[in-house]
Formats: structure tokens, C-alpha cells, sequence
């Protein structure tokens, strides 16, 4: 089991700016700390191994250790308020859609936990069905249910009424739909001598709040919560459902308002307005959907529901242990804090990216390094969640010690590629936790037989290329871009990719299309790239939105209404899908994939045009170009684009090469697929990757390689190879200031 | 749904040569067959030394609930692995002893 683990509170830092880390030490009273410069994280013995470069900071030292917990889960939380502190006879009330009834106790609307002070709660008890609790400031504690399990993924109308006079309490679930032969509709009603309920805690709804954060966390959606006065039950409890209610409440709460925010309105008289925490997913369909309408600006009435998940996470929350002030002068590139035990049995790498000194660049090309799909990514748990893993990948599924933990630390959150407990898939993805699959010396499930590395550990096969070869870089992650546009891209003559450039939200793909249009040049150096849409959150820096909409490689399916972005409106998907295909930017785009073995490519025609002589120098007519590496065996592999005019490939594209003799766990890809044929796997003339070339107006250009596999060619034979030839051939040319043929 | 039947003894060979693809049409239905199921159970590694040594384990098929490792049972290699898994599910299916 992993002693060490921990995560930064940025994954970019410019030189003068500070970058903090949270450890937990569990069972270590001391470790070590330094910061490395990271070159090469494949461990393989088959490659040239694991390379980093100490740095001399003053972070270098022992610090004290300590366990430090998450708890996960989602919620929302009101500020205490007088007006909720003693409301005497009061009823609550809401829309609510368990998706997991019957397994375990579960809060829908509380104040204070009652099992250890004043409070009520109006909850899902263990089976399933409503009940009502309340606990007096004397410590009397009552209860009623009405003990008949609710159905998981359908509507109720819950009702919980107190009166404090008479000490009258009541509960009632109505289920919208009623089915013959099932008994889910019921209420209860108890009257119990009681003391005054005065709680001065916040408000919760999903979870009860303790000290140590959320707990019986609810599954499932919740609409319209509201705090109405008296106790109020029957016609006049129903009465509180109506859109036209203009009953008397101390609040209620309109999920439908700031739904790109974590902000929750209250419409009551007071204004007692909430927080989510832990990112529910919002935007969601609510009792009232009819199909009408997809898009939740359209009728906000009809997405008034929060989905709320007990496994949600924004924010691990730890104490930071140290920080580093980075130095002016300080190289660009990537750093890893390296903490580590005393007798370095226990040790973990802590990666960010030090970039340029803002507004400016150090150097003439850069890396994309693309954090947005490092986040997608962020602890997948498909290697042992997903029945189809080994299937996919041919072989069976290799369990790391990180995937050990992170399968038994659920807290640490998921990736948008996970399904929640619940089943619902995962919408969001947040960095501020311990990612451990975005970690150098990490082989991963999926990453190809070989080293299996995967995205994070799979781009520094680039960073020790560069290296090796002497070319200077910097480096830019996916989130300085959305943040920055366009000028960020400006200074360089060319920006490289990294291996599975996945994600990218609007500003992101807006800020690439402009610098192509002026003269940027950009090697596409993976495969399966600007693939999704994807949004970030307004408020919470990093957090980052995808809808698994309509069409394209999906392992979970949004739900009809619930294709757009809850954080900006977007329609959310495949770029393809929304009308914007990577073929525009790349020349290529997504058509097949297979995780088992690699293959290679044979050059093309248009491999001969002069137009691409710069990039054949010194490669043989009938070579086959990457018949090894690190990632399959070849250089051709994973994930693969194709060129295709009618899916936007600009009609000036060299199709220089491309891969054959894929295996037959090689499948086209599910977008190209409307009628089901037999024969979509490696025999099928879509199975393969194009390498292209083509220039941009305004004296600009796009080599693509269309293959997650090819920079796991580049170390073979001590980096002398065609796959390291060909690179260096289009990098050195991409460096030149002289403008590749555009428009005049 | 296929049944690994008899017939498909003459395909033992061609996974015993090369555990990790290419494979043939017939082989690979053989192969999808094995792995098609539930994770309960389901055969996994765990690697023990980074690119040295994976032990044998089955999945729960429970998320939180960790593989169970298989006493004594180490591999030197990944093909070493899928071999013996291999014969495990052959004997499975088939009942018969593979060697």
C-alpha cells in the first residue's frame, strides 16, 4: 500500500509565482522532499530508462509527516441563518429521484447531524423510504418513516412537517408515476412531546455535515427544495409543489438559476442562498422534462435538478506541507516534487510544468502539454471497474500499486471515463486531488503493450527526444491556453503536441485555428486529438466539463436532455459532432483504435511531392517507417487519424504515409459506423493512420502523425531511426522563420 | 454467443507462440470468448516489480474491493502470464489439461 501520495495546488507556475503541495504520510513520522526537472519517465529497461535532473531549491529537506483524509461526496450548503436557526412549526419539502434507494442511510434536507446534536433530517433511511428525524436542544430524538422503499431513477414528492406545538410530526412520499403491483406511496405520522429545535448549523442538502466534512450522501437528483413555514401537510403540502406557489417559506431554492456557478438562489423572502460543494453535475433534467427541449437555457424550468453523487470531489482539501517560489532564469519545462522515504522503499512524483516568464517565451517552439486530458484521465478506474477492459486491450489487465489505492480510495474522485457509484456517468474532473495515473515511472492498463505508459508518462518520450536532440522548449499546458488565447501562442514559431491531445474546450481550439491563420506552425505529434469538447468551470480554476453527447468513443452515454454544458450552454460532444472536425486544424482525424500491438507506416505518393522533400531527407523510398518502439512495437498505434476531405481535411493535405497490418483488435471507430457491417477491424481500409502535411494561409503549416504510438519510436537505436529522422527533419524546418507557400 | 468446442485445440499452438497479437480470426474468437464475463473473478496481474514480476490475481468485481492474489503464483514475464492463464480458462472451458 502506498504511504505516499500528494498533489500541487496548480499545474502551471511562471518563474516568481509559488506552487504549493499537500502530502500525506501515512505511517512515515519524516520524508524527503526536492524538486527534479522530469526528461524521461518510462522505466521500461528496454528504453533508455527513468532520467530526471536534481534542482537546487529550498525545497530540499525533511518534513514531518502526517495522514491527511478526503471525504468525497457532493452536496449543498447554506450558511446558518437566524431565520433557520428557530423556525418553530416549519415543512420541508422537495422533488427527489434516488438512484441508489436501499443502500444505506441517505440525507436529503438536514440541519446539524442528529446523531450528535440539535438538528432534523429528512432522509432516505436504509431501505430505501422517507424519514423525518429530529433532535432537540435537550437531546430528545424522535422519528417517523413511512417505510416503503422509494424506486431508483423515478420522481417523488417528499413532505416533512413539524409542529412544534403539538409536537406533531409527518412524512409523506408521493411517487409522479404509479405503477400497478407497487407499493411506493406512503406517509406516516407521529406525535412525540418535544422540546424546542433550534439548531444553529448550516443547511445541508445530499449530506449530513460533521467536522470532517460530508456524510450520508445522497445519490441522486433533488429539485425545488424548500423551507416552507408551519406544518403544513395534504392539500396544503401539495399546494407547495405548484409552480404558482406563492405560499409563505422561510426559503426555497431554485437549482435552475446560476447553473454554471457553484452559487444557489434562494427565491424565498430572505435570501438565503447556497454553495455546492464537491461538484454535483448541474444542468440536469428535472421532473418536468417532456423532451421539448435539449438545451437547459432554453427552459430553465425544465432543468431544475441538481445530480448529486457521493463520490464527487472537487478539492482534496489538504494542508499544504511546503512551496516553492520558483526563480527567475528558472528553465521552462517540467518539474516534479519528489518526496520520498528515508529508506526509499515509499515515494511519489508531483508534476507541474514551469512555464516562460508570462508574456513572454524563451524559446522559439513549445509544448502543448495537454493537462486538460491528463484531467479526463485523472485515476480512471476502467482497468478494474469496466468488463470490457481486458477484451479492448488483448491481454490481461496489469493492476499497478496506484490503481491498488485509488480503486480502494474512491474519495480521490474519478475520471470522466468512470461511471459513478450510482452508475451515472462522470461529467466533471477537477486536478486539486492526488491524480496517481498522472505520474512518471506509472505504466498504465491501457497503454499499449511494452511500457504501457499512457497520456502524462507517455509525452515525456517527446520532453527526452528534445532533450537528447538539443532543441530548447517551453512549456504551456491546455490551461494557460484557455486562459490566455491565442497570445500565448503568438511568440513561437511552432508548438508540439503531446501524445493525446484529447480535450479541448472553445477558447482552446479558437486560440489554435487563429495561430494557424497567422503563421504558427504545429506538430501534431498523437493520435484521437481535439477530440472532445469540453468546458471549464467559471470559478474553480481548473475544473474542466465533458458530455458524453450523440456520437464518438464514449464508456458512458449522456443522457437524452443532458447534452449541453451545464458551465457554459455549449453543446457539448465530439468537435466532430458540433461542426468543427480535427480534420479542419490537423488534417486528420479520429477513425480507429486497438490497444494490443503497433504497427508501422509505408510512405505514400505524396511523400515524394517536393512540397514534402524537407521531411524525407535521409529516409529510404520503401523504408518502413517505425517497425519498433516503446508503445506497441511500433510507431503506429493506440488511437489513429485518417485524412478526409469530406470531414474538413484541407484540400492542399499530403498524405505522406500510412500505417497497415493493423490487428484485428484495431476497430473503426463508432462515428464512422451508421450501419453495422461486419469486417470494421483490422482489414478494414479505415483502420490506419494518415501522416499528413499541409500549409496554412499566411505562411503557416500542420505536420500531423496521427498516432497516439510515434513518440515511443523515438529512443530506438539510440534515437537513430526514421520515426526521430522524420521529427527532426519537420522540426528543424518548422523553426525557420521563412513562411511555408500560403495565400499571397 | 460462441462455445470453445473441440475443434479449436489446433489454435493452442498459435497462442503458445505468440500470447500478444497478431492473431488469426479463429484464435481471436476464442480469445473474446475467454474474456467476455464478468470482472467477479476475473483474471488479473498485479505487478509486484516494475517490468520484472506480476503476480496472478482475480478481480472482485466490487469497486473498492481489491484483487485477490493467487498464493505463489509469480511470472517473469507478461507472455508467461497469458500462457498460464491461457491453459486455466482452456481447462475451464474444455476440461482438458494443457502442458
Amino acid at each position: 500500500m502506498l504511504k505516499l501520495v500528494g498533489y500541487s495546488d496548480r499545474l502551471s507556475v511562471a518563474p516568481g509565482e509559488t506552487i504549493s503541495f499537500m502530502v500525506s504520510a501515512d505511517g512515515l513520522p519524516e520524508y524527503r522532499a526536492s524538486i527534479v526537472r522530469l526528461i524521461h519517465g518510462d522505466a521500461n529497461p528496454d528504453g533508455p530508462g527513468f532520467k530526471s535532473r536534481p534542482v537546487e531549491t529550498e525545497v530540499e529537506g525533511a518534513y514531518p509527516g502526517r495522514k491527511q483524509v478526503t471525504r468525497s461526496g457532493s452536496y449543498v450548503e447554506v450558511p446558518d441563518h437566524t431565520v433557520l436557526r428557530d423556525m418553530g412549526s416549519f415543512t420541508l419539502a422537495a422533488h427527489v429521484w434516488p438512484t441508489m434507494p436501499g443502500t444505506g442511510a441517505q440525507t436529503l434536507i438536514a440541519k446539524g447531524d442528529v446523531s450528535s446534536g440539535p438538528g432534523f433530517a429528512l432522509a432516505l433511511d436504509e431501505r430505501g423510504g422517507l424519514v423525518f428525524r429530529v433532535r432537540d436542544v435537550a437531546g430528545e430524538t424522535a422519528s417517523v418513516a413511512v417505510d416503503k422503499p422509494m424506486l431508483s431513477h423515478h420522481w417523488y414528492r417528499v413532505v416533512a412537517s413539524f409542529d412544534e406545538t403539538s409536537g406533531r410530526m409527518h412524512v409523506a412520499q408521493t411517487p409522479l408515476q404509479q405503477f400497478p403491483q407497487t407499493d411506493d406511496a406512503g406517509h406516516a405520522t407521529a406525535t412525540v412531546p418535544f422540546g424546542r429545535l433550534v439548531v444553529d448549523a448550516p443547511l445541508t442538502m445530499a449530506a449530513t455535515l460533521d467536522a470532517a466534512g460530508p456524510l450520508h450522501c445522497f445519490n441522486g437528483k433533488i429539485e425545488a427544495p424548500c423551507v416552507a413555514c408551519g406544518a403544513l401537510d395534504g392539500a396544503a403540502a401539495k399546494a407547495l409543489f405548484e409552480p404558482s406557489r406563492e405560499l409563505e417559506v422561510f426559503a426555497a431554492w431554485d437549482f435552475a438559476r446560476n447553473t454554471p456557478s457553484t452559487r444557489i438562489v434562494d427565491i424565498g423572502p430572505h435570501g438565503l442562498h447556497g454553495e455546492c460543494k464537491n461538484l454535483p453535475a448541474r444542468a440536469m433534467k428535472g421532473h418536468a422534462w417532456t423532451g421539448e427541449v435539449h438545451d437547459w437555457r432554453q427552459r430553465p424550468d425544465h432543468y431544475g435538478a441538481i445530480h448529486f453523487h457521493d463520490d464527487d470531489l472537487y478539492d482534496a482539501g489538504w494542508e499544504a506541507d511546503f512551496a516553492w517560489t520558483v526563480p527567475a532564469g528558472m528553465k521552462s519545462g517540467v518539474y516534479c516534487a519528489h518526496i520520498r522515504s528515508y529508506d526509499g522503499a515509499h515515494e511519489d512524483y508531483l508534476p507541474f510544468a514551469v512555464r516562460p516568464p508570462r508574456g513572454q517565451a524563451t524559446a522559439d517552439c513549445a509544448v502543448l502539454l495537454p493537462t486538460a486530458s491528463y484531467m479526463a484521465y485523472a485515476n480512471d478506474h476502467m482497468g478494474v471497474d469496466s468488463e470490457d477492459a481486458e477484451l479492448v486491450m488483448g491481454r490481461l489487465i496489469v493492476v499497478q500499486p496506484n490503481d491498488l489505492y485509488v480503486d480502494e480510495h474512491r474519495e480521490f474522485g474519478l475520471a470522466l471515463y468512470d461511471t459513478h457509484s450510482d452508475g451515472s456517468g462522470v461529467c466533471y474532473s477537477s486536478r486539486l486531488r492526488p491524480v496517481l495515473n498522472m505520474r512518471p515511472k506509472f505504466s498504465s492498463w491501457v497503454g499499449g503493450a511494452g511500457s504501457g505508459l499512457w497520456q502524462f508518462n507517455a509525452d515525456t518520450h517527446l520532453f527526452d527526444w528534445l532533450e537528447e536532440k538539443g532543441f530548447t522548449y517551453d512549456v504551456i499546458t491546455d490551461e494557460d491556453l484557455h486562459a490566455e488565447g491565442a497570445e500565448l501562442l503568438k511568440p513561437y514559431k511552432t508548438i508540439l503536441s503531446g501524445t493525446h491531445p484529447e480535450y479541448h474546450s472553445t477558447p482552446m481550439r479558437d486560440a489554435m485555428e487563429t495561430y494557424l491563420g497567422s503563421g504558427g506552425r504545429l506538430m501534431y505529434l498523437g493520435g484521437n486529438g481535439w477530440y472532445w469538447r469540453i468546458a471549464f468551470h467559471q470559478d474553480l480554476p481548473g475544473v474542466i466539463e465533458v458530455r458524453r453527447a450523440e456520437d464518438g468513443i464514449r464508456t458512458w452515454v449522456a443522457e437524452p436532455g443532458e447534452y449541453y454544458h451545464s458551465f457554459t450552454g455549449e453543446y457539448g460532444g465530439i468537435w466532430r459532432r458540433v461542426g468543427k472536425p480535427p480534420n479542419e486544424l490537423l488534417a486528420t482525424g479520429f477513425t480507429a483504435q486497438g490497444f494490443d500491438v503497433s504497427s508501422y507506416y509505408v510512405r505514400k505518393p505524396d511523400s515524394f511531392d517536393p512540397r514534402a522533400a524537407f521531411i524525407f531527407e535521409g529516409v529510404g523510398d520503401d523504408e518502413r517507417i517505425g517497425d519498433f518502439g516503446l508503445v506497441g512495437g511500433g510507431a503506429a498505434g493506440l488511437e489513429l487519424d485518417r485524412a478526409d476531405p469530406l470531414i474538413g481535411t484541407p484540400p492542399n493535405t499530403l498524405v505522406l504515409a500510412s500505417s497497415q497490418d493493423h490487428t484485428d483488435l484495431y476497430l473503426v471507430v463508432c462515428e464512422e459506423i451508421a450501419v453495422m457491417a461486419p469486417g470494421l477491424h483490422g482489414q478494414h481500409p479505415l483502420v490506419r493512420a494518415d501522416m499528413t502535411f499541409h500549409e496554412r494561409p499566411g505562411g503557416g503549416a500542420v505536420f500531423s502523425t496521427s498516432s497516439i504510438a510515434w513518440c515511443g519510436s523515438l529512443s530506438h537505436n539510440n534515437y537513430d531511426n526514421n520515426v526521430s529522422r522524420i521529427m527532426e527533419n519537420v522540426l528543424r524546418r518548422f523553426l525557420e522563420p521563412e513562411p511555408f507557400d500560403g495565400l499571397a | 454467443m460462441y462455445r470453445i468446442a473441440a475443434k479449436d485445440r489446433m489454435l493452442v499452438d498459435e497462442f503458445r507462440q505468440q500470447p500478444i497479437g497478431p492473431h488469426s480470426p479463429d484464435l481471436q474468437r476464442v480469445l473474446n470468448t475467454m474474456r467476455t464475463g464478468p470482472n467477479e473473478g476475473r483474471y488479473c496481474l498485479i505487478c509486484t516489480k516494475p517490468y520484472q514480476e506480476w503476480q496472478l490475481a482475480r478481480m472482485s468485481g466490487r469497486r473498492g474491493v481489491p484483487p485477490t492474489r493467487v498464493d505463489g503464483v509469480f511470472y517473469n514475464s507478461r507472455e508467461a502470464a497469458e500462457w498460464d492463464v491461457f491453459r486455466r480458462r482452456w481447462k475451464e472451458a474444455t476440461g482438458e489439461d494443457l502442458n
